[in-house]
């Protein structure tokens, strides 16, 4: 048995014989043991469910099981774009996606380098703990707060909207808002949560870039634009790639919680869809077919996004 | 530091915009806490802003006296408590072997991990493997499938990645066990992390509600996030039997708010510990990248 270390400053171990592994094992055994509950863990409930979307290419019968279902290849596939809903549907979950980056990302950003300009560290905190406080709060518990406020009976906005003397508005009975909805209550929940991370970055600055910009006569604005933005620009990158990558996963709760049958024509996304026709009307394989779909585009997401990243930066994901 | 003036102005600006911003979360909230506390003549004639009007117990008296909140609490409850510990158990149990050099399989582990945080499968295969394993309508499904959350995971990793590797190897040559130096050594240092994760795991158990939706359809198993939907958003009070001579006094929405209240209060009871150790764990897990 020989040892070195890696890149990482960790041992690896080299072994002449599979003998000498054996036994390296057998002395480590609780190691070993104890790590197979997580391994069968993801094994049964992440993989087996990634082997079971087969079902995408079959008319799956729920008694005839996968082995017994007949095959179909593509149909499902073909019949998701044959579909003017789902072309809505998909439609809706691409805008809302895009809308989120637009408006959503940018946020904490903003709000990181606002707080970092806060010089009373005690008003500073005060400012955190109130902004991070929204993200604890369940999707539905979020909901109904904003549901309260948009009521047109009883929500503060219509009561000032009122003394504008406009009508009230009931903003979750008609397309038009929805998505504005959903993108304003994502930034109302998870801002300021966001900011930290971009905080830890600007935490991490070295203060003498400062003080030499300083020296040179550079004001605050110029000094956040020259030396805070660029320096936190690989954690917005590597940030930006990972929502790139989820530009798909808006989430199901956050959308199906201000969901009904007066919004949905501009609000249902291919989330609340598979829900909605997958488990309610039960067309197992049309919905598998539209997620294995959703997934595909996720992962070539992905991997379009970091060789962007890698060509522009020389730094990706992976 | 000297300011000039162009400065001072930017800061009292950015004084001020922020304790807006500050404002444009806390007053909702307000708002909803002073409904909960307003009788029924006051919610609807818009008189509640940030204070009670009228003040009454009656909305949470009325909702206390709902069996179904109470059947849906003790579920969140269970869901929470027995959730987090199975959390906690199978997560570290995981993390720590998949830190350690000695443990030779640890690079094709984290990619199969990893392979599972970039793509996962649609929702009805999983369906039907819970269906197949018996566990829709349990309490179990809430509990079983979302045992170790890669993310935290790899958080966790990194924390036992991070433990001094010297007080590790002297234990080692002391003659202590592999199964020894577990559980008395790195058990009781990783119990910052412990904590961390405890209560990030806490959270989302208690807030957990897609998956009682796709895999819960008995009503004596439903946790209480997907009772207050119903109340609150689809306006079904059930069983909490709001006669019209009743709505003299209380409103609909000042019930919806008084749940919301109710569901509310743990998380804000842990605010306080959530926000130290939520702020330290998530540093350790960025770091990591």
């Amino acid at each position: 048995m020989a040892s070195k270390t890696d890149t990482s400053g960790q041992a690896v171990y080299h072994f002449a014989h599979a003998k000498a592994k054996k036994a390296f094992i057998i002395k480590h055994w609780p190691l070993y043991v104890i790590s197979i509950p997580g391994l069968l863990y993801f094994a049964l409930f992440k993989y087996v469910p990634l082997l079971g979307s087969v079902i995408a290419f079959q008319n799956y019968n729920i008694f005839k099981g996968i082995t017994g279902s007949p095959w179909v290849g593509f149909d499902h596939f073909k019949r998701m774009f044959a579909y003017d809903e789902f072309l809505v549907i998909l439609k809706n979950t691409l805008l809302i996606g895009l809308y989120d980056l637009i408006f959503a990302f940018p946020v904490p950003i903003i709000l990181a380098l606002l707080l970092n300009e806060i010089r009373h560290s005690g008003y500073k905190r005060v400012v955190q703990t109130v902004v991070y406080m929204p993200h604890f709060l369940s999707w539905v518990i979020v909901g109904g707060i904003i549901v309260g406020l948009l009521s047109p009976t009883t929500g503060v906005i219509n009561h000032a909207l009122a003394l504008f003397h406009i009508e009230p508005i009931y903003f979750l009975g008609e397309n038009s808002y929805i998505r504005s909805i959903l993108i304003g209550s994502g930034i109302w929940k998870d801002s300021g949560w966001g900011t930290i991370i971009y905080l830890a970055a600007i935490a991490g600055i070295n203060p003498d870039l400062y003080e030499a910009a300083e020296i040179d006569g550079a004001g605050r604005f110029r000094q956040v634009m020259s030396i805070t933005l660029p320096s936190i620009l690989p954690v917005i990158a590597i940030l930006f790639l990972l929502q790139i990558g989820r530009f798909m996963d808006f989430g199901f709760e956050r959308v199906f919680v201000f969901l009904n049958s007066l919004n949905s024509g501009n609000g249902e996304i291919l989330d609340t869809y598979v829900y909605r026709a997958g488990l309610i009307d039960r067309q197992y394989s049309y919905t598998t077919a539209i997620g294995l779909f959703k997934s595909c585009v996720g992962l070539l997401l992905i991997i379009l996004g970091n060789t962007f990243s890698k060509k522009m930066t020389g730094d990706g994901l992976y | 530091m000297i300011f000039s003036k162009g400065q001072r102005a930017f800061q009292l600006f950015n004084t001020i915009l922020l304790f807006v911003v500050g404002l444009t979360m806390v007053l909702p909230v307000l708002h909803v806490v002073a409904q909960s506390f307003s009788d029924a003549a006051a919610i609807n004639s818009r008189a509640v802003s940030f204070w009670p009007v009228g003040f009454t117990l009656e909305n949470y008296h009325m909702i206390l006296k709902d069996p179904s909140i109470w059947v849906a609490f003790r579920n969140s409850v269970i869901i929470t408590v027995g959730g987090t510990l199975l959390n906690l158990a199978a997560t570290a149990s995981l993390a720590y072997p998949l830190s350690r050099p000695e443990y030779l399989y640890r690079r094709a582990a984290l990619i199969f991990v990893l392979v599972t945080m970039i793509f996962h499968a649609p929702l009805i295969p999983n369906y039907l493997l819970l269906k197949n394993l018996h566990m829709l309508n349990t309490l179990w499904v809430l509990i079983v499938p979302s045992a170790i959350s890669a993310y935290n995971l790899f958080v966790m990793r990194s924390f036992f990645l991070n433990l001094p590797s010297e007080l590790l190897d002297s234990a080692k040559i002391d003659g202590c066990s592999e199964f020894r130096l577990i559980w008395s050594v790195v058990l009781p240092l990783s119990k910052p992390v412990m904590a961390t994760m405890g209560i990030m795991y806490a959270v989302a158990n208690w807030n957990m509600y897609s998956q009682a939706i796709y895999y819960i359809d008995k009503r004596t198993l439903i946790p209480l996030q997907v009772r207050l939907r119903e109340i609150v958003i689809t306006d079904d009070l059930g069983a909490s039997d709001v006669t019209s001579e009743l709505l003299m006094f209380i409103s609909p929405e000042g019930l919806k708010m008084a749940v919301i209240v109710i569901a509310t209060i743990p998380i804000m009871l842990v605010y306080p510990f959530l926000q130290k150790h939520f702020i330290k764990g998530m540093l350790v897990g960025s770091i990591k990248s």
